[in-house]
């Protein structure tokens, strides 16, 4: 141990630069990485698109006639004119989110409950299975349910071939399908906050419950609901957040009545070339989400016990 | 008149484990009755099956004359006292205690009122505000009590309710839990693995090992009368003795071997039949001479531990018979006896328990 | 607890049908001969056939194979040192930043941190010259990136409920700190790691915005060939590949699940 003298303490110089660098490796990378990526999109919603490498106008520089910048809020004002073309699918990621959220809650909710009140051996086969899709590419699965929702799909063909439908049913292309495939997509992100919070619900006190006069939708009301609430609160977020800047599933899944911030995006820098204006939507899509952010990460603090005491252990796995 | 609790012929199974077989047992109003047993005989199970957490795979359970088959713990007049508690973590003291009374109907100043009077009850007055988090373990098993108790419940069971807490504070809430039952007039039925504890608070104990009921009785007879080798064993401490019936008159029996040991006993136990006699460390006297009493039997000690208020001496006989015994601090002629010295103890016939297991 | 009612086993059950009936169908009309999902013409694995001599899908699939090795790795390694951090350095000074700029990436849409990387690239291309052009390297950093933001989740799980005491029975018989780390720490926490990995992996494999944006020629990784395939149609390879990646994605889960049993019922026995 090397003794740094300060007078009031003892420090273990090895140990203190040791936690410094692991510290600083991460934050340093993150700071580059993430952080610095957001400050330069807010620079470049300020730009205007040019031709050439990169596509837009540098932000300030110095030049023959000195510091110059093409500052320009341009690219707002135009968000702000489209006002259909853009804040109309904003308020439509939004309530297409939030409602998948619903959809997805309602799904998850009963299987989480589901696992965790099941035996060891089943909750592990039924935690794999939950876990499965999560691990095969999110797009072949949006791809499968084409197959399973196209007009001349698979679902079209056996209600056909059944004599259940004399025509084909639209599903591709609507709200429906859109909800399907992020049910499909964020279910097992929905689930697994939920039984984490489940699983350590006392049993006891269900039995205290029912001991002390309640019936089943008491006990859910009373008792279940509010100590799942932060489960649901934490799965919620998960999905609707990512959900709001969702791409892939509208661009597979929907029309043009389905059109969501993530695709107005893609289309303005991938065939507009409009590198300005999609950093505008980029940070547009930003605000939105910052009180939902925000909100999850105050709720990551704050906790309820409703565990059984149980020690703390060492296993080696 | 039937007894207030009455369990006929309860089983039941777990897969291929049997907890409880074929038990039964009655418990009369107002009495304070502990189940002792060690951990897996079945003890909780029992008061599951009488709470309807579980239901009986064959028997009838009756509580006040109504058969409780197919009746839900919400709707069975008895409550339940859990071993950690189970208190509502997300609700304040008050609002835990006042759960079973909202569920019955009960509101506004009627329930507070109530909630009021059993918190003096348990002594826990100001606290109603706190939340569980908040309050010490033996704060919190009180709330527990007042919560089971809400609903003036015929029945009150209660699963190993002192387990948690530590010794000083044990001694004291013993003494509590007969108060309050004796004020309310309620039927407890107490799950226990301490003997003391069931002592303490038991007017009967039911002694239960591997899913049934060994003996039932009052903590004195169990004690000084067990009525099989088992029971004399699981309630402190005794030393056995293995012999057989050498000789016999109306009211003794004596054994043969060296021992020569003379038991009061009532039995017609023929000669050659083989018995187990016990003896309580208590009724065992030691001392440096022959004193010419009946059963005085030559002995070494072997190891003494010191108590303070007594001595707990282990003495074997040349024979090799082991006897425990407990010696009052008390003034006497003779110096005490130390490791290895010879010495003489003696017994009352009266004294000596005759099992035949 | 056998408190479950009928609507939550039918809710349940119901669940886990939408989860698994597309890849089920998909499963099965892979080896349709035909190349419509809704007309079954017979058997047929001429699909996996040409799934093998399709040189644009094999090389995907290596790139992507290759950049996910690379980004978990790093992921893992900063995600360690993110969990370390927040569950054993107490109220460091930058505790705050690091926990913000740690659990942003896990919520925010992909599309834009993808766009955001690819502009900061961009960016210090002009002004360094590195990274100069877009390709597996910038790939690797965007999946690293936000692959040690989850990593971290993973392993700080595990390392809340470790037992300090046995740190601290490892310093009492004479081991310093690096030491401890490696021989007792890590090996405690093996599992989450090798947890954290996979899950960094499979992010990163499957990932297709962020790909799409940091990409540059030559480095298509296999979510962005299929992407491009599907938006021109339902093409049967694509059945193909993805109930291979299905089926080893399924032994492996459920080989390692039984792997892990395995072990925890041994050790019970020898205790």
């Amino acid at each position: 141990m090397v003794v740094r003298g300060m007078g009031k303490y003892l420090v273990n110089l090895p140990a203190v630069t040791g936690r410094r660098l692991v510290i600083a490796l991460p934050l340093i990378w993150l700071a580059v990485f993430f952080f610095l990526p957001l400050v330069e999109t807010l620079q470049v919603s300020f730009t205007s698109p040019r031709r050439g490498i990169p596509p837009y106008e540098p932000l300030w520089g110095i030049g023959d006639d000195g510091f110059f910048t093409n500052f320009t809020t341009g690219n707002y004002a135009l968000l702000l004119q489209y006002w259909s073309d853009y804040f109309g699918p904003a308020f439509n990621s939004i309530k297409l989110a939030f409602f998948s959220t619903l959809v997805c809650l309602l799904f998850a909710y009963p299987m989480a409950w589901w696992i965790a009140r099941s035996n060891e051996k089943w909750r592990t086969i039924l935690l794999v299975l939950v876990m499965l899709p999560f691990w095969t590419s999110s797009l072949l699965r949006i791809y499968a349910l084409i197959g399973l929702l196209n007009p001349n799909g698979f679902i079209n063909a056996a209600g056909l071939w059944l004599g259940l439908i004399d025509a084909p049913i639209q599903m591709m292309q609507t709200d429906f399908s859109i909800y399907m495939g992020m049910v499909l997509t964020y279910l097992p992100l929905m689930i697994l906050p939920l039984y984490a919070v489940m699983v350590r619900l006392d049993a006891d006190l269900l039995d205290a419950a029912a001991d002390l006069g309640g019936s089943g939708i008491q006990i859910f009301r009373t008792i279940i609901l509010p100590l799942t609430l932060p489960g649901i609160i934490a799965g919620s977020l998960l999905v609707f957040i990512p959900a709001v800047g969702e791409f892939v599933i509208p661009a597979l899944l929907g029309g043009p009545d389905q059109l969501m911030m993530g695709k107005v995006l893609w289309t303005e820098f991938f065939r507009n070339r409009d590198w300005p204006v999609a950093s505008a939507i980029a940070m547009l899509l930003l605000a939105i989400l910052t009180v939902p952010i925000i909100y999850g990460r105050y709720q990551d603090g704050r906790d309820v016990v409703a565990e059984a005491p149980n020690p703390k252990r060492a296993e080696a796995g | 008149m039937a007894p207030f609790i009455r369990l006929k012929s309860i089983s039941k199974h777990f897969a291929d484990v049997v907890a409880v077989d074929d038990l039964s047992l009655d418990i009369e109003k107002g009495e304070l009755f502990c189940l002792l047993g060690a951990s897996g005989c079945g003890k909780s199970t029992l008061l599951r099956l009488l709470a309807g957490f579980e239901s009986p795979t064959k028997g009838t359970i009756e509580i006040d004359g109504q058969d409780m088959a197919g009746v839900a713990p919400a709707d069975r007049p008895v409550n339940f006292m859990f071993q950690n508690y189970a208190l509502f973590p997300h609700m304040c003291v008050a609002d835990n205690i006042g759960y079973g009374l909202r569920r019955a109907g009960m509101r506004g100043t009627e329930l507070a009122e109530r909630v009021d009077a059993l918190l003096k009850l348990v002594r826990l007055h100001k606290l109603g505000g706190r939340k569980p988090h908040q309050l010490s373990g033996g704060q919190r098993q009180r709330v527990a009590l007042a919560r089971a108790l809400a609903r003036r419940p015929k029945l009150l069971l209660l699963d190993e309710p002192l387990a948690a807490l530590d010794k000083k504070l044990r001694e004291d809430t013993q003494f509590e839990l007969v108060d309050i039952q004796e004020k309310l007039g309620t039927t407890f039925i107490v799950v226990t693995h301490d003997q003391e504890e069931a002592m303490t608070l038991a007017g009967r104990i039911g002694i239960m090992d591997a899913g049934q009921l060994v003996q039932v009785d009052a903590p004195r007879r169990l004690y000084e009368r067990p009525k099989s080798s088992f029971v004399a064993d699981f309630l402190g401490t005794i030393s056995f003795v293995d012999a057989v019936v050498a000789s016999r008159d109306k009211t003794s029996i004596t054994i043969g071997g060296d021992l020569n040991i003379c038991a009061a006993c009532d039995d017609d136990l023929p000669v050659g039949v083989a018995v187990k006699l016990a003896i309580r460390p208590e009724k065992i006297y030691l001392s440096r001479t022959k004193s010419g009493n009946v059963n005085e039997i030559e002995v070494v000690v072997e190891d003494l531990a010191y108590l303070g208020f007594a001595t707990n001496y282990r003495v074997k006989t040349a024979s090799g018979q082991m006897f425990k015994l407990q010696q009052q601090q008390r003034r006497s002629l003779d110096a005490p006896l130390s490791w290895g010295e010879t010495g003489y103890v003696h017994f009352d016939p009266q004294d000596v328990i005759v099992l035949q297991d | 607890m056998g408190r479950m009612n009928g609507l939550v086993l039918s809710l349940g059950a119901l669940g886990f049908g939408i989860l698994y009936l597309p890849i089920i169908i998909m499963i099965i009309f892979s080896f349709n001969a035909g190349k419509l999902v809704s007309v079954w013409s017979g058997v047929s694995l001429k699909w996996y056939a040409g799934l093998l001599e399709n040189d644009q899908l094999l090389s995907a699939f290596g790139t992507s194979l290759l950049i996910a090795v690379w980004a978990a790795t790093i992921a893992t390694i900063f995600g360690i040192c993110i969990a370390l951090a927040f569950v054993r350095f107490g109220n460091f000074r930058s505790r705050l930043a690091l926990s913000a700029i740690a659990s942003a990436p896990l919520v925010m849409p992909e599309i834009v941190t993808g766009l955001s990387m690819l502009l900061l690239f961009i960016s210090m291309e002009s002004l360094f010259g590195w990274p100069s052009g877009r390709g597996v390297d910038t790939i690797i950093i965007a999946h690293a990136t936000f692959g040690m933001c989850f990593a971290a989740v993973v392993i700080q799980a595990r390392l809340r409920d470790f037992d300090m005491a046995i740190e601290e029975a490892a310093a009492d018989l004479g081991a310093t700190q690096p030491f401890i780390f490696l021989s007792i720490t890590l090996p405690v926490i093996a599992p989450a790691v090798v947890a954290a990995w996979l899950l960094a992996f499979t992010l990163s494999f499957d990932d297709l915005v962020i790909a799409s944006f940091v990409s540059g020629p030559g480095s298509s990784t296999l979510p962005i060939v299929i992407f491009s395939k599907v938006r021109l149609g339902v093409t049967p390879e694509i059945n193909a590949l993805a109930t291979v990646m299905i089926v080893v994605v399924a032994v492996a889960v459920i080989g390692a699940s039984w792997a892990i049993r395995r072990r925890l019922s041994g050790r019970d026995q020898n205790q």
